[in-house]
């Protein structure tokens, strides 16, 4: 954006103080971020049954945020007020060893041999930006590609480095689930050498995961290829409920030999969101470049932030190091995944028992805090409007939000959105086609008329 | 292709050395080991199937090691010492007489009430603490000052001063490409640091003047002139890093005039309030003056050192805009900038500084132990500058030590001279000649003294 400097020269008198210089008038209002602008239009309805499904922000049964118990315990033994200089650094440190242990296993090469480079970061936000600036001072041609669809701030936050994103096949819309064929064809057409970032579990927004054996194969074929894989770790252990489970795409990549970088976020999976911890790590040929490599990603977030809060990076090395409150962290970590699983179960079933024709296998089937609903901008739209449940434009439904007692509301009002889709559904099921449909009778006790031009070609 | 270069890159560390002539680490790919045999075809043994396949070099191969930093620098050869009268005078971390870190009274009571408050820990907003952001403002430009009766201030809770200069950098980058920022000779070693990974162009306005160890009046206003209009110009608010020379009340009068004449934007750096002077409001007079002129203003705010919060990392950056219209819109392009960066700014600082300035009996508190630090610094340089005079009989003039203000000093010590200090007294400092305060205590000052003056007059 070129601005014209004299647009903007001012008066040249000094001391009036009526007289105001106005250097801003042409910075435009910042499109609203489409998570946040979620909330803020769930805080601003007055409405008392309410419901927010957009931020991917863990709720108990109740509706509420949770502190975890882990946490309270850490917070007992950290002795909040010490923080100096001296054990700042050595607190970093165990941060990052007990975040590298975790993801990559305890017992890995990598640990042993002290082959990663890692930095406390502002979770994981922190860790994929800081590993961008990494990436376009080292590699300034690059691109990084993104499955599609992707959290929506990676795209700015390779963006505000500077490195241009691409997109590879990832979320099947018919399917619900992966496209796996073209993705391993994205994945063989990229140039050699690419950088891709995957979600090793609990994908942001669709919450579908590849398997086991297509991880094997997505390894094996970045291995011919030389890409480098950058794995954005939001959710270990809110997948399955397991974290070494939900740590299994990263330490098939491992196996396979692929040095990789890696951000971990404890946001969720600590319930430590206002703390902003998490780790960025990438993995090297040896200690000697691990602290080469180590030095540039401190050069770089020294020049954005600093360092990151030691509050909270105390509280995380805390839970994992000692093994007590480790075994309390991992039952809760369970306890927040077998909950959402829950949900997603309840979900599905009250959906069906409504009547609904249609396929809503992919609640379940999908993984992690999010469902990738398939509901239209239109229906998340109605949704918001008359039954005041939000969610994002993509119709991605943060699952956390879900609760035994909204389950049956939130169920009968997507039902009640989707009655179109239904109409068509059942259309193609009998084998008739219409013009100009109908009245639609929802659930909910009140007849809604909408005039419908739909010519089904069967 | 930089991929299949660097595949065939031996993966032994002596390769790497053909990568010396990297520039920030950039990869020079014209010189490749071709020698060695080819390490990257392995046969390996995945346990479902024997193949032979290209084990990955790293991507990052001849990465080299960033330069380091010079002020931590300091501190680990000063740990590296034994001797028994060796001081630490590098790093600019208050320190109590003892020599030991200082937790403020204020800050553990509070840490103590959040922890029974046990408050969620939820994200907060893009920009921030609203408590926070509110008494963060009202701190620096006073409860009462129009430009915040009016609403006229974007306010955005950052990570210390590090972070907030960031997103101003940042937000200068975006909307005024080209546009140079002025930084002060000498001034805080990461400024340049930040602006250049903000691609900030800047460049140096005169400050320091070593013959008078004072304010090179002239020089800094002509280069102010000089700058092109519509310039940057970074300040420091209050007790200056490293020299510790303040504009006097007149002369920051003149600096407003020059800004104003050549339509440059004064960009504020507030380290220090009220750890400067012992008063939160004499310490941010100058950032007022500018303020009250109707001038638009950017400040940038830490708690880093006048709360101890070095570790917490809570500041802010303040946009003092013409209308609440325009702040409402730099605010939004704030909250854009920060949210790729971190999405969210860490609660617990904030949180801290929003109940100690938000509850007035533990503001008076505060008030009274930031007196008690800018205090000890005060009679410290008395101290010192006591010591100085009574020990040297050259007749020069040590007066700048009580002149100057702040953590900081700057000696006029040059390099061979300061690395006397280090190699024959056992004084670390860095080698610009600045000597931070904070780590000296009353019962060193005569020693100090001693090495400055010997350092002084015999080495050159």
């Amino acid at each position: 954006m070129i601005i014209s400097r004299f647009l903007r020269r001012g008066i040249s008198t000094s001391t009036s103080p009526t007289r105001r210089r106005s250097w801003w008038d042409h910075v435009t209002p910042a499109l609203k971020d489409p998570i946040n602008a979620v909330t803020d239009a769930f805080l601003a309805d007055p409405c008392p049954y309410k419901i927010n499904l957009g931020v991917g922000a863990y709720r108990d049964d109740e509706g509420k945020p949770v502190v975890l118990q882990c946490v309270r315990e850490a917070e007992g033994k950290t002795g909040a007020t010490n923080f100096l200089e001296s054990t700042s650094t050595a607190i970093s440190s165990k941060l990052v060893e007990e975040s590298a242990k975790l993801i990559y296993g305890e017992d890995s090469d990598v640990i042993k041999e002290r082959r990663f480079a890692g930095i406390p970061a502002l979770s994981g936000t922190g860790a994929c930006r800081i590993f961008a600036e990494f990436q376009k001072q080292f590699y300034p041609d690059s691109t990084i590609y993104f499955p599609d669809p992707t959290w929506s701030n990676h795209r700015n936050i390779w963006g505000d480095a500077h490195v241009p994103d691409r997109t590879f096949h990832y979320y099947h819309p018919d399917s619900k689930g992966l496209n796996f064929v073209a993705l391993m064809d994205d994945v063989k057409n990229a140039p050699d050498g690419s950088f891709f970032l995957l979600q090793p579990c609990a994908h942001n927004p669709t919450g579908v995961d590849p398997t086991d054996e297509q991880w094997l194969e997505i390894s094996s074929l970045f291995k011919v290829k030389n890409h480098f894989p950058f794995f954005d770790v939001a959710y270990q252990g809110f997948a399955s409920g397991d974290v070494e489970r939900d740590a299994q795409a990263i330490r098939i990549f491992l196996e396979d030999g692929h040095s990789i970088g890696c951000a971990q976020s404890f946001a969720k999976n600590m319930g430590l969101y206002g703390h902003r911890v998490g780790c960025l790590s990438i993995l090297c040929n040896d200690k000697i470049q691990a602290v080469a490599i180590k030095s540039q990603l401190k050069q770089i977030s020294n020049t954005m932030y600093g360092s990151p809060p030691i509050h909270g990076i105390s509280l995380v090395s805390k839970i994992l190091s000692n093994p007590d409150i480790k075994a309390l962290w991992l039952k809760e970590v369970k306890v927040m995944a077998t909950r959402i699983q829950r949900m997603r179960a309840t979900l599905r079933e009250a959906l069906e028992r409504l009547g609904s024709p249609l396929n809503w296998q992919h609640i379940t089937n999908q993984v992690g805090m999010f469902c990738f609903s398939g509901l239209t901008r239109a229906e998340v739209d109605q949704l918001a409007k008359e039954f005041h449940i939000y969610m994002t434009h993509d119709g991605r439904i943060s699952m956390a939000g879900v609760t035994t007692k909204n389950v049956d509301y939130v169920a009968r009002a997507i039902h009640e959105v989707t009655a179109s889709d239904r109409d068509i559904k059942i259309l193609h099921n009998i084998g008739a086609y219409k013009v100009n449909t109908d009245i639609c009778s929802t659930s909910l006790g009140t007849k809604k008329t909408r005039a419908r031009g739909m010519n089904l070609a069967l | 292709m930089a991929s299949t270069l660097l595949s065939l890159a031996s993966a032994t560390p002596s390769a790497s050395l053909c990568f010396h002539e990297i520039n920030k680490g950039k990869l020079n790919l014209g010189c490749i080991n071709k020698e060695k045999t080819n390490p990257f075809i392995k046969a390996k043994s995945f346990g479902r199937v024997s193949m032979v396949v290209a084990s990955n070099v790293s991507h990052f191969e001849g990465i080299t090691m960033a330069p380091p930093d010079p002020i931590l620098g300091v501190s680990e050869a000063f740990k590296a010492d034994d001797h028994e009268l060796k001081l630490n005078l590098g790093v600019g971390a208050y320190r109590t007489e003892e020599l030991q870190p200082y937790v403020l009274d204020v800050v553990k009571k509070v840490n103590k009430l959040l922890l029974e408050k046990g408050e969620n820990l939820e994200y907060l907003p893009i920009e921030g603490l609203a408590a926070f952001n509110k008494v963060t403002a009202e701190l620096l430009f006073g409860a009462d000052n129009p430009v915040i009766k009016q609403q006229r201030v974007a306010t955005v809770q950052g990570l210390s001063g590090t972070g907030s200069l960031r997103l101003a950098a940042a937000l200068i980058e975006r909307y005024f490409p080209g546009a140079k920022v002025l930084i002060s000779s000498p001034t805080w070693g990461n400024h340049k640091n930040i602006f250049n990974e903000a691609r900030v162009p800047w460049s140096e306005y005169r400050y320091y003047d070593p013959k008078t160890v004072g304010l090179d009046f002239e020089g800094m206003i002509a280069d102010i002139k000089a700058a092109p209009e519509g310039s940057f110009i970074l300040l420091h608010g209050c007790a200056h890093n490293p020299t510790g020379i303040d504009p006097t009340p007149e002369q920051w009068g003149v600096i407003a005039d020059v800004i104003q004449e050549k339509n440059h934007i004064p960009f504020f750096d507030i380290a220090y309030q009220g750890f400067a002077s012992g008063s939160l409001d004499t310490d941010a007079a100058s950032v007022r003056m500018f303020v009250a002129r109707g001038m638009e203003v950017i400040a940038a705010q830490s708690y880093s050192k006048n709360l101890g919060l070095y570790a917490e990392r809570i500041g802010a950056i303040n946009v003092v805009c013409s209308s609440p219209e325009a702040a409402a819109r730099v605010k939004s392009q704030l909250k854009r900038i920060a949210r790729p960066m971190y999405s969210n700014p860490p609660v617990h600082g904030a949180r801290i500084v929003a109940n100690i300035v938000g509850d007035s009996a533990l503001f008076k508190e505060w008030n009274a132990e930031m007196e008690m630090m800018a205090g000890r610094i005060k009679n410290v340089r008395h101290k010192l500058f006591d010591s100085l005079s009574s020990k040297d009989k050259s007749g020069k003039d040590w007066s700048f030590v009580l002149k100057q203000i702040g953590m900081f000093s700057f000696t006029g010590l040059n390099k061979a001279q300061c690395d006397n200090m280090t190699n024959k007294w056992h004084v670390y400092m860095t080698k610009d000649g600045r000597i931070s305060l904070a780590g000296l205590s009353l019962a060193k000052c005569e020693y100090l003294a001693d090495a400055i003056i010997d350092s002084y007059h015999n080495v050159s």
